[in-house]
């Protein structure tokens, strides 16, 4: 396998865009791309999105793409793991370079979640779950991670407040963020007192419906040293795992381990530890699931994510600090072009041109993403060179 | 949701009716293929006592379209004797009283409808067992 390499990372402003459509949104992030990188001649694209069928009425984006990026005849192929679509693109486009397939390949999340009502974006992502025997029963998303955190709260003492850190935290970074949806602070009062959406979740537990892409272009990292831009960012481990769909099937509903074979897979490939890390991206969906993804990582201990975040462990100043760029929460959560952002944010901070979120001495960055209650989730180990 | 997709379903929604590896003696609900145990597969249909205690629990506020009506409605996972986890609304009672380790039972009930004119979905639902 060769080493690979990100030599361009390409994002917009997020949140409710109403004047563009799903194939501006992915001209744009690949358009960005290519100028963050200087090169837009690419072999092959790999595109990452949930559910752009129920939202738009559009499949076959894996024809749309090129077609719109003046990209007709380049190959392309549509990924699909719900929530974790955008690093699946991510993980697929490394394959591509890595195996010598292609030499320089576009990985795109894209999701364009309110051309449709309240209710069918809702509809949508519940298809995440599984649909005779969760949804069936008139379940959220919302209320599938509230049952986690409950069980969270009752077996290991977890708090409402150490909750609302996790989103406060997140906003606070998030206003340092450009690119961000919820762009503004939020303090812990303000999420406790918010709607309650599914006990003891509320809304400001949960990440927003969001419309926006993401793009990321790969090379064998040989070729990285003719993109001169930018200092070199590779990626050094890539780690893939898959759970029973149904939350009820596990045998331990607070232990997500897809995530942990996901993490232990990619740090292994890299040949790190978790100490070697010196941030993490991880998929806030819910306040919960940082919490739980903390654990699963072995950032701490589990039953420790909670009054870990209250002492600021996560925190941009902290000693390990878990989603720089806002997180789910405050960026937003377009859902295909989740992951593919994750890696955009990691790349800038290896980088150092994270601004007032440049995290201290970024020389390691980890992405986690998942997909439905963690069903599925990618991991990836990503270099300063 | 065409009427065959809710047809095939019945005797889970209306019997719990699991599958029982016969390799390895666990039961599976729904009944599978392929048992994830141990990778059996042959299977004896077996029915559910229906019997079980709240693992845990949320009261959904925001409901899922048609289910709307509803809300505050609880939804939680149940622990059945059988060794069975399942996920199901619980109703029947004041859902701010539901605690985990309240012990449930199943009952035939309404779940959803497909708007005005269309099939009408029953399954499980659990309510608190007081022994009657």
């Amino acid at each position: 396998m060769r080493d690979v390499a990100i030599v361009g990372v390409g994002l917009m402003k997020w949140g409710e865009l109403w004047e563009k459509s799903i194939r501006d949104l992915c001209v744009e992030a690949a358009l960005s791309c290519f100028e963050d990188a200087g090169n837009d001649k690419i072999d092959s694209i790999v595109v990452g999105t949930m559910a752009s069928g129920l939202l738009t009425g559009q499949e076959h984006m894996a024809n749309m793409v090129p077609d719109y990026l003046g990209k007709k005849h380049v190959p392309a192929m549509r990924v699909e793991s719900a929530c974790c679509s955008g690093s699946q693109a991510v993980r697929t486009a490394f394959m591509e370079v890595a195996s010598g397939m292609s030499d320089c390949v576009l990985a795109l999340g894209v999701e364009k979640m309110t051309d449709v009502s309240g209710n069918d974006a809702t509809y949508a992502l519940a298809t995440a779950s599984d649909q005779e025997f969760e949804a069936f029963h008139g379940v959220t998303f919302p209320g599938l991670y509230a049952m986690m955190a409950r069980k969270h709260m009752e077996q290991y003492g977890t708090t409402r407040e150490q909750l609302a850190e996790v989103s406060s935290k997140n906003h606070r970074n998030g206003s340092l963020n450009p690119h961000a949806q919820y762009p503004f602070p939020m303090t812990r009062e303000q999420v406790m007192n918010s709607t309650l959406v599914a006990d003891p979740l509320r809304l400001m537990d949960c990440s927003p419906i969001t419309d926006g892409a993401a793009a990321v272009l790969l090379v064998p990292a040989t070729d990285a040293k003719k993109y001169k831009k930018h200092g070199m960012v590779v990626i050094s481990g890539v780690g893939h795992a898959t759970d029973t769909i149904a939350l009820c099937q596990r045998k331990d509903m607070l232990k997500m381990e897809a995530v942990t074979l996901a993490a232990k897979a990619a740090l292994k490939m890299a040949g790190k530890t978790i100490k070697d890390v010196n941030f993490a991206e991880v998929h806030d969906c819910f306040t919960i699931a940082e919490i739980m993804i903390m654990e699963a990582l072995g950032i701490v201990k589990p039953g420790q994510g909670g009054p870990a975040t209250l002492k600021g462990l996560t925190a941009l100043e902290g000693k390990f600090p878990v989603n720089p760029s806002g997180g789910l929460k405050s960026k937003g959560h377009p859902v295909g072009a989740t992951g593919v952002a994750q890696i955009c944010e990691a790349v800038y901070q290896l980088r150092g041109e994270a601004g007032k979120r440049q995290v201290k001495n970024a020389k390691v960055g980890l992405t986690q993403n998942m997909g439905g209650t963690g069903g599925t989730s990618v991991v990836h180990i990503l270099e300063a060179k | 949701m065409s009427i065959p997709r809710h047809w095939r379903e019945i005797p889970r929604r209306y019997r719990l009716e699991a599958g029982k590896c016969k390799k390895c003696k666990v039961i599976n609900f729904p009944s599978r293929l392929v048992c994830p145990e141990c990778g059996g597969k042959t299977f004896e249909t077996v029915k559910l006592s229906g019997k079980g205690k709240l693992d845990t629990f949320t009261i959904i506020r925001v409901a899922p379209e048609g289910f709307g009506d509803e809300v505050p409605y609880a939804v939680g996972i149940i622990d059945l004797k059988d060794g069975v986890r399942l996920m199901a609304q619980i109703t029947d009672c004041d859902p701010t009283t539901l605690k985990t380790g309240d012990k449930l039972v199943a009952k035939f009930r309404k779940v959803q409808e497909d708007g005005k004119n269309g099939i009408i979905k029953y399954g499980y639902k659990f309510v608190p067992d007081v022994g009657v």
